[in-house]
């Protein structure tokens, strides 16, 4: 291993900006003769639009523009678009209601973009902004899905609001197995809706340059190539050659930065509105609650047939999903293919059968949120498992441990249509028991009981399929675009090295953990590689960075990469040291003739490449190569999270107390960054779990609006982690053999902490298990009741 | 949200009902208020300055009233809209009570909806800054009711014929009512709109 090479705990090279306050955000850009967008959002959850009236507004000192939907409609845009086409069980496509990127007759959510301002000032366009005259007419709201299939139409063409009616699964083999089952576990369960609070808010500076007849966009995106096509293809805004991406450094996204939102394109086009002057606009905290897309929101209610000893038998699922007033950029794909299709979890249950209806209702839209249909699905597995156990009076951990998949059954076909490549889930279980001491239990519980606490322990073995994706399999399930990766490497005349990558970093340190590849395969020092990401005007056309795909797809284009640069080299080697291109080897940074001291190193050959005095016959001068890379497979990363809390009894505050996480990540080049995703991803679903929650009241309006109502997790909310590794099985999908880390610890941890509240109070609670719920739990049990 | 509550005012009903009836007056107690426009007999338009926690914005709103039993009672129906800051609408029932001939109780329960803005971000704060209003609006009542009265009395100053806050329990009585001001189809002014600023004060100033 080289010194910062794959495996070492290498420091994260881009910290250095982001901690001395010199990172670069695209609210951090300004440009000469920059307007000021302000977005005028309606108030109400559904209305008519009766009137915008917009000369007060354009009255106002400073006022450029004041443009709505049907300035938006009179340029013939085209709408917002969901990318994934899912079909309903009778064959029929997604009824997907219009989504133009200024409301048009209606308003569907508060929130829903219904004109913007643009101005001098940003103080004139709010000013403008206030004094616009809109008048609405209030329809019937419909909010939650409860209401959704019975409710006012959120699209007037969508009967009962209802997007899809999908399934997947053998529904005939799952009838059967329950009908012979010795036990039935039966439950329903709420995953609760969640803002994504990513710290940098979304923000845009749009700008039509007349002279060049081109457009440059800079934005908060995880992914400029997929905003460029979008806003090209379906907006049709710019052409695609004419449309300059930039997402310089962006604040986190977790999912939320994905998506192709009104907003970014509107100050594009209105740039071009306004005569070609850069137009900005950055969102306030409140705007990123109402309309940054939220994430899960689904019921379900959920059965499990077992056999007498245990053994799982068959699944049966119904979810309802919620997307919100409109579709998002991959909102079907969430509830569908990234959920039902990890309902076997890390189980051999042999029937599974789910069915899924997503409603639109009048709330912002539901998309991908860290994890992003898998948190969904594990959770309702994890907890569904400890509610089998305990009726059927079977330990935890040997319930699941009898049901896994065994080791030696790789590669796996689950009834749900994914092949598993690698695994050992035991190897996880046996690790996380061991360092939780789970034998050790009674007696911590013993002794939280002499301190009035109730304490209790709860396991989550999650798997994930993620590092998406083979572009076959997800276009044979309605994916309209390919979701493979690209990289760039491009060496200068003096051995420094530039790799340009499809994806976008935006806090996993793709700087770091590239560089550390590329030193490691090209033996040069990590100082001397560059990572450039984020500007479709720079580097290779990608799909960019979400479902822990940048290491896995993107990782491996760069390998492949560096592989023809290797390749090309032997052949200069071959030349200069007057040996057969057979007999090149390539080890450490240096091209040697097998068997002898005969080498030179890449630098050498870099430079002969570039200074081409004395150089093979027809080959071509640089050194430069590009990759692109579609895997066969998605990567199964899993691994058993184990949570032991202790609940106050009189105040019903859950205090998380130790937590252990031993995952299976295949090889891993950085363990430093990795357990840093672990971290954060345990932060946000201990988050989900005790803490976050969207509110809505009954008419629509936003009641968690803020950090004063919606509670995000701080430092003392979470305990000293305990993450492990586990020395994992090797990916077969990639050369490095390395699965996604990103989402991991979002998608395992709530039903480790729900799993460890219910064993401790004996009853399960919603999330987020707030003091109040936990309390009013408590009271409910029957031991209480019989008390009184 | 719901809300309910009542206020002692140092006035006899009548004069308290008149005094709700007239612009000026309401003009000046209400806080904030920059324009108070009668459209008709049972209609009335208002803008009020206001701040809600952080979110601050001028309201326009138009109130409607209707069961109007002088000097007894009436229910009043409103919204307003607050721009950028949302809007607000709800209604009241209004009471008053006589209680001895110098003193009157004005009852209300009040319900009121709010969205935007106000709903994200002002929904905890709504109560407080409601109840801060109203209590302005009736100590600056009062002290006219008191200023209007003390003509007629030719007596003690205002200050002291009445204290500057009317108070559900502890207010003394005020000085006799002085002689009819406006007559006529009650209404009232109404601001409009702000949350519950509109809406506790739709309630507390009848027709």
């Amino acid at each position: 291993m080289a010194e910062k090479g794959i495996g070492a705990r290498v420091p994260r090279k881009e910290d250095l900006r982001f901690i001395t306050g010199r990172g670069r955000y695209t609210d951090d850009i300004n440009q000469p003769g920059q307007a000021y967008a302000v977005f005028v959002r309606s108030p109400h959850a559904h209305a008519r639009i009766k009137r915008i009236d917009k000369a007060p507004a354009l009255a106002l000192p400073g006022v450029l523009a004041v443009l709505d939907g049907q300035d938006v409609a009179a340029d013939g845009l085209g709408n917002l678009i969901c990318g994934w086409l899912v079909k309903s069980k009778d064959g029929s496509p997604m009824k997907m209601g219009k989504h133009p990127l200024l409301a048009q007759e209606k308003v569907r959510y508060v929130g829903d973009r219904v004109a913007v301002v643009v101005a001098e000032t940003l103080a004139q366009a709010k000013d403008a902004a206030e004094a616009l005259v809109v008048e609405y007419e209030e329809l019937p709201a419909v909010v939650d899905l409860a209401g959704a299939h019975e409710g006012p139409l959120v699209h007037d063409e969508i009967p009962n609001n209802l997007c899809y009616d999908w399934e997947l699964g053998d529904k005939a083999a799952v009838d059967a197995a329950f009908a012979r089952a010795h036990h039935v576990t039966r439950t329903e369960l709420v995953n609760n809706r969640l803002v994504p609070n990513a710290m940098e808010p979304r923000a845009a500076i749009g700008h039509y340059d007349p002279g060049q007849d081109a457009f440059t966009l800079y934005l908060t995106s995880q992914n400029p190539h997929v905003h460029r096509l979008v806003i090209s293809a379906f907006v049709g805004i710019a052409p695609e050659h004419k449309l300059r991406v930039v997402a310089p450094d962006v604040g986190g996204g977790f999912g939320s930065k994905i998506f192709i939102y009104g907003e970014e394109c509107v100050v594009l086009w209105a740039s071009k509105k306004i005569g070609g002057r850069p137009v900005k606009w950055t969102a306030e905290r409140s705007e990123s609650f109402l309309t940054d897309a939220h994430g899960r929101d689904h019921v379900s209610r959920a059965e499990l047939a077992l056999d007498k000893d245990g053994n799982f038998l068959a699944l049966r699922v119904n979810t309802k999903a919620n997307l919100g007033g409109y579709m998002s950029t991959f909102s079907s794909c969430i509830p569908t293919y990234l959920y039902a299709t990890l309902l076997a979890g890390q189980y051999k249950t042999p029937a599974i059968y789910c069915d899924v209806q997503a409603y639109y209702t009048n709330t912002a839209p539901v998309d991908a949120y860290r994890g992003a249909g898998r948190p969904e699905a594990s959770f309702l597995l994890e907890t569904l498992i400890d509610q089998a156990a305990m009726e059927m009076r079977m330990d935890p951990a040997e319930i699941r441990r009898k049901n896994f998949i065994p080791k030696t059954a790789f590669p796996y076909q689950t009834p749900v249509a994914l092949v598993y490549d690698t695994g050992d889930y035991e190897a996880c279980l046996d690790e996380a028991l061991r360092l939780v001491d789970y034998a050790g239990f009674p007696a911590r519980r013993a002794q939280s009981e002499k301190n009035g606490k109730l304490r209790g322990i709860g396991i989550s073995c999650y798997i994930e399929a993620c590092g998406i994706a083979p572009s076959a399999v997800v276009g044979s399930l309605g994916a309209g675009v390919g979701l493979w990766e690209s990289a760039k490497v491009r060496f200068t005349h003096t051995g420094k090295v530039q790799v340009l990558t499809g994806t976008h970093t935006h806090g996993q340190g793709h700087e770091t953990t590239f560089s550390q590849l590329v030193a490691e395969k090209l033996g040069v020092p990590y100082e001397d590689v560059e990572v450039i990401h984020g500007d479709t005007e720079k580097t290779p056309v990608g799909m960019g960075t979400y479902g822990s795909r940048s290491l896995a797809v993107g990782g491996e284009a760069l390998v492949r990469a560096c592989d023809k640069i290797i390749a090309k080299g032997k052949k200069i080697a071959a030349h200069l040291l007057e040996a057969s291109e057979a007999d090149i080897e390539f080890r450490d940074g240096k091209f040697t003739v097998a068997g002898t001291d005969k080498s030179k190193t890449i630098g050498e050959i870099v430079f002969a490449a570039y200074v081409p005095h004395n150089y093979p016959a027809g080959l071509e001068p640089g050194m430069e190569e590009s990759a692109f890379f579609d895997p066969p497979n998605f990567t199964f990363p899993s691994g058993t999270y184990v949570c032991e809390v202790e609940v106050d009894p009189q105040t019903g505050e859950v205090d998380v107390v130790k937590f252990v996480a031993v995952d299976d990540f295949g090889n891993v080049i950085n363990p430093m960054i990795v357990e840093g995703q672990v971290h954060g991803g345990l932060v946000q679903g201990i988050g989900q779990a005790l803490l976050e929650g969207v509110r809505y009241d009954a008419g629509g309006q936003l009641l968690t609006g803020s950090y004063m109502d919606y509670c995000m997790p701080r430092a003392d909310d979470v305990p000293s982690f305990e993450v492990h590794t586990v020395r994992g099985t090797a990916c077969t999908s990639n050369s490095m053999g390395v699965k996604g880390c990103g989402e991991a610890g979002a998608i395992g941890a709530p039903a480790a902490v729900i799993n460890a509240i219910t064993n401790a109070i004996g009853v399960r609670v919603e999330m987020p298990a707030t003091p109040e719920r936990v309390w009013r739990a408590i009271q409910s049990r029957p031991m209480a009741k019989a008390a009184e | 949200m719901d809300m309910t509550g009542e206020y002692r005012i140092p006035a006899a009903r009548q004069r308290v009902w008149e005094m709700l009836n007239d612009p000026a007056i309401l003009a000046q107690a209400i806080p904030g208020c920059e324009s108070l426009e009668k459209l008709s007999d049972s209609e009335l338009q208002a803008k009020v300055k206001a701040k809600v926690g952080p979110v601050a914005a001028t309201f326009a709103g138009k109130i409607r009233l209707s069961d109007v039993k002088p000097p007894e009672s009436y229910t009043i129906m409103g919204e307003g809209s607050g721009g950028m800051a949302g809007f607000a609408k709800g209604g009241a029932k209004v009471q008053l009570l006589e209680d001895g001939p110098q003193a009157t109780i004005l009852r209300y329960e009040a319900k009121a909806e709010v969205g935007g803005k106000l709903a994200q971000i002002g929904s905890r704060l709504i109560q407080g800054t409601a109840k801060k209003m109203a209590d302005d609006f009736f100590g600056k009542f009062a002290e006219l009711a008191a200023a209007a009265a003390a003509p007629a009395e030719a007596a003690a100053p205002a200050v002291e014929a009445a204290p500057p806050a009317a108070r559900p329990t502890e207010a003394p009585p005020a000085p006799a009512p002085a002689p009819a001001g406006l007559a006529g189809i009650p209404w009232i002014w109404i601001a409009a709109a702000v949350v519950v600023l509109v809406v506790l004060l739709w309630a507390l100033f009848g027709g």
